[in-house]
């Protein structure tokens, strides 16, 4: 199956390529990519401070000089938005590689030692049981909200949807008998988990990745949505929404824009997600329409 | 008229200039006659069945030359709504596993009654008469319990039979029967192939009858076909074919089954004992805290020892407990009580650290090529991953992996390349070299032929012969099969439910079988009254 993508790949003209990959996750990488080049140039980009309160401007209706217009404190909305990407991505990515690591630990050791197995899964299934958003609230009120704990708090729920996807199969795999081989061969435990399961998990991971990352950045929104989240001088979509909301019959476009952009990298990321796990997945990618 | 008429059959890859997997094939089949189609994998008979049933993977396979007369009507004409009534009233098709081919979640008196509902307008009563008439006819006891069993809670052979019932039930012209009997055991299947026979003359039905088992066919076949590489070889009479084979490929696939005449064991060539069982004992489940099931005893006091150049087989049916014994060997799962000796040396009760020196002494060899190497990993990874445990250097384990490739007659050039580049026989020697890199005494090979086609099996067969002449290395056989026990066995253990019920010299193990367990199943092996290496039946 990869043999066959990998040969087809390069003599395929732009037509080709877009008959192959499909309209929709090229157009999905498109808008990450520029919401990420957005949110790494922002003091370029942006066309003004993000937290430079001009009282004057306050409300006003987008122009020339604000071209999504102005908030209630007259800082310009667009420019907020762009800097607003910066702290969704930086948590988005941050929780993903912090669930996956820690997530492919914990499900290794899971799936293989059944005496651990018994423990972890029971601690799993009791975070599992709690609301990830009540649970992260819980844990950054008890740390103090920075980027920091917020993160920690988005991770933690992310965690045990992670090491359930590897445990399960680490399960099936280690009962393959080129494992059983390698334990008769004499190759210690840890050395057969890195060599002959690990590698195992690195495509359905990559799928779930996507998933995880997507359900951070929304996670976040929500967290800075209910006050819980970055603290509120930091512009981030959801914290601009939060503050937008008492104007909301006055500017509903204050709402609209952070929120388009939010939905719109969530919407993307996903899309890339379900196309990774196409191509990934040789099972699911033949099931044509 | 026949019943079936295929001519000049080709069938190729559904692409442009897609090749040809199947060339050119004539079959036909008279009323009331079991054709047998035979072929190693990737000769195109099961191609050829599938492409009879208009049952072809679209996209991939189409029909592109000759055509296939079921009555004198050309199936390849058909819509596929036509097609879809003759598959159930005129032609029905039988496979290999059943597990798979019945619903899960229905239960099987249901499912053979949809059958029913599709294609006929009976009334709910007639068609409860209808299904409890066929499966009382398919030898099934208790048929109003077995109606409303779930699949899962029948054995394979009971399955088997539930499918035979819903491929005859509209009386079909033709039953095409794909390797049904390949994955039950040998008493099982001689009930299955006395049914479908019994049924057979009963209807009148044709039965095109595909199998790789040459015992298969000399017990059931009127007339046989042998398929090679998508060309037809030869057909005849099954008593020309088995008895005077014109063709060179046939004459080489009748050589290569083994026979069931044991070969004299070999003089003992060392008193050194390689393998000493003692008094083994495995319990599956069971004393739990929380459990009341007594759990499973797979295997009861298990006695056996093996010398060093010499064969043990252990033999029996599927849950027979010859797996769990040389698993327990292998100390890939614990022993319950008993003792297991390697070289003198006790190692059942050993932590998994202590066990480190003598993983080395003992090596195995598994049932699924395709699943016994890692994928990920190149030949030469694998087969040096168990030296390099053991402190050799890499470049050392490097050279000594080539010389071992090189021994199990491989390509040069192979160590650099992955399993799925090789074939099903070659990943079976990469795995022996895999093996012998450890420089073990003993080898366990759980069905470590069963899984290959007959030519390649007694290839690999004679490379064991061979290092076992060479190395003096002691090797533990698993395996279901009573041929390649006969062949490859200087002793051996038939084992039923755990238990060794017969172990001895397998001359006089099966050349003279003592318990009754061990006469049944020499009784069932299916060809037995013919000596296929020799062309004659057994002299008696």
């Amino acid at each position: 199956m990869a043999e066959k993508t990998m040969r087809g790949a390069f003599p395929l003209s732009t037509r080709a390529i877009f008959a192959k990959i499909g309209i929709a996750p090229l157009l999905a990488a498109l808008v990450l990519t520029l919401i990420i080049l957005a949110a790494v140039f922002a003091p370029f980009v942006a066309p003004h401070d993000p937290i430079y309160q001009n009282p004057i401007m306050r409300l006003k209706p987008p122009s020339a000089d604000y071209l999504l217009g102005t908030d209630n404190y007259g800082r310009d909305l667009l420019s907020r938005v762009i800097w607003g990407a910066r702290v969704s991505l930086v948590i988005g990515i941050g929780v993903t590689i912090l669930a996956v690591v820690l997530g492919l630990a914990i499900g290794l050791v899971s799936g293989f030692f059944r005496v651990a197995d018994a423990i972890i899964m029971r601690i799993m299934d009791g975070l599992m049981a709690m609301p990830s958003v009540l649970l992260a609230i819980a844990i950054v009120s008890l740390m103090g909200a920075s980027i920091w704990t917020v993160m920690a708090a988005i991770t933690i729920p992310e965690i045990p949807r992670v090491v359930r996807l590897v445990r399960s199969i680490v399960l099936s795999a280690r009962e393959e008998p080129y494992v059983e081989a390698a334990i008769s061969m004499g190759t210690s435990l840890p050395r057969v988990l890195w060599r002959h399961l690990m590698p195992n998990t690195f495509a359905p991971l990559t799928v779930q990745a996507t998933y995880v990352c997507a359900s951070a950045i929304l996670t976040e929104a929500i967290l800075s949505f209910l006050g819980a989240g970055v603290s509120t001088e930091t512009p981030t979509w959801g914290n601009i929404m939060a503050e937008a909301r008492i104007y909301f019959r006055l500017k509903p476009e204050l709402i609209f824009w952070p929120g388009l952009a939010l939905s719109m990298c969530i919407l993307s990321i996903n899309l890339l997600g379900d196309w990774a796990r196409d191509v990934l997945d040789p099972r699911m990618g033949k099931r044509e329409a | 008229m026949p019943v079936l008429d295929i001519r000049n059959l080709t069938v190729s890859i559904d692409a442009k200039d897609g090749a040809s997997v199947v060339r050119d094939i004539s079959i036909t089949i008279e009323p009331g006659e079991t054709v047998c189609l035979v072929g190693e994998s990737g000769s195109g008979k099961s191609v050829s069945s599938l492409a009879t049933m208009g049952l072809l993977p679209k996209g991939a396979l189409k029909v592109t030359k000759g055509e296939i007369l079921l009555d004198g009507e050309d199936m390849l004409t058909l819509s596929p709504a036509q097609l879809r009534d003759r598959r159930a009233t005129r032609m029905s098709m039988i496979f290999q596993e059943p597990m798979t081919a019945l619903n899960p979640v229905i239960k099987v008196g249901e499912q053979i009654a949809e059958v029913l509902e599709a294609h006929t307008k009976l009334s709910n009563a007639e068609s409860h008469a209808k299904v409890m008439d066929i499966l009382g006819q398919v030898g099934l006891p208790d048929i109003e319990r077995i109606a409303k069993s779930y699949p899962h809670q029948l054995s394979g052979g009971q399955r088997q039979r539930i499918m035979i019932a819903m491929a005859l039930i509209l009386e079909p012209r033709l039953l095409i029967a794909d390797e049904p009997t390949t994955a039950l055991d040998v008493t099982t299947q001689l009930q299955i192939l006395r049914l479908i026979k019994e049924l057979q003359e009963k209807h009148g039905t044709a039965v095109l009858f595909i199998t790789h088992d040459m015992g298969v066919v000399a017990e059931i076949a009127d007339r046989v076909y042998v398929m090679n590489r998508g060309d037809m070889v030869e057909s005849g009479k099954v008593m020309d074919i088995l008895a005077a084979p014109k063709m060179d490929y046939t004459r080489r696939l009748l050589s290569s089954v083994p026979s069931l005449v044991p070969r004299p064991a070999r003089p003992a060539a060392s008193a050194k004992i390689a393998l000493q069982v003692v008094e083994l004992n495995k319990v599956y489940g069971g004393g739990g805290f929380l459990s009341k099931s007594a759990g499973t005893h797979a295997a009861k006091a298990v006695n056996f020892d093996l010398k060093a150049g010499r064969t043990l087989g252990i033999v029996g049916e599927s849950g027979s407990g010859k797996s769990t014994v040389a698993r327990c060997v292998m100390r890939l799962i614990d022993p319950s009580s008993g003792g297991i000796r390697v070289g003198g040396q006790e190692i059942a009760d050993l932590t998994p650290r202590g066990l480190h020196p003598f993983r080395k002494r003992l090596q195995m060899v598994f049932q699924d090529p395709y699943r016994s190497l890692n994928p990920r990993l190149s030949i030469e990874e694998s087969i040096i991953e168990g030296p390099m445990n053991y402190g050799m250097p890499r470049a050392e384990a490097v050279a000594k992996a080539d010389e071992l490739l090189e021994l199990v007659g491989m390509p040069a050039g192979s160590a650099k390349r992955y399993p799925h580049m090789f074939s099903g026989g070659q990943r079976q020697r990469i795995a022996i070299a895999r093996a012998l890199a450890m420089e073990p005494e003993l080898l366990v090979a759980d069905e470590a032929v069963s899984a290959l086609d007959v030519s390649v099996q007694a290839q690999v067969l004679d490379l064991l012969a061979e290092i076992q002449e060479r190395t003096q290395i002691a090797i533990l056989f698993i395996t279901h099969d009573l041929r390649v026990a006969a062949q490859i066995c200087d002793e051996v253990a038939v084992m039923k439910r755990g238990e060794v019920v017969e172990y001895g010299l397998t001359a006089d193990v099966l050349g003279a079988p003592q318990h009754d367990y061990t006469k049944s199943l020499l009784a069932a092996a299916p060809g037995r009254d013919w000596d296929f290496p020799n062309f004659r039946p057994v002299a008696a």
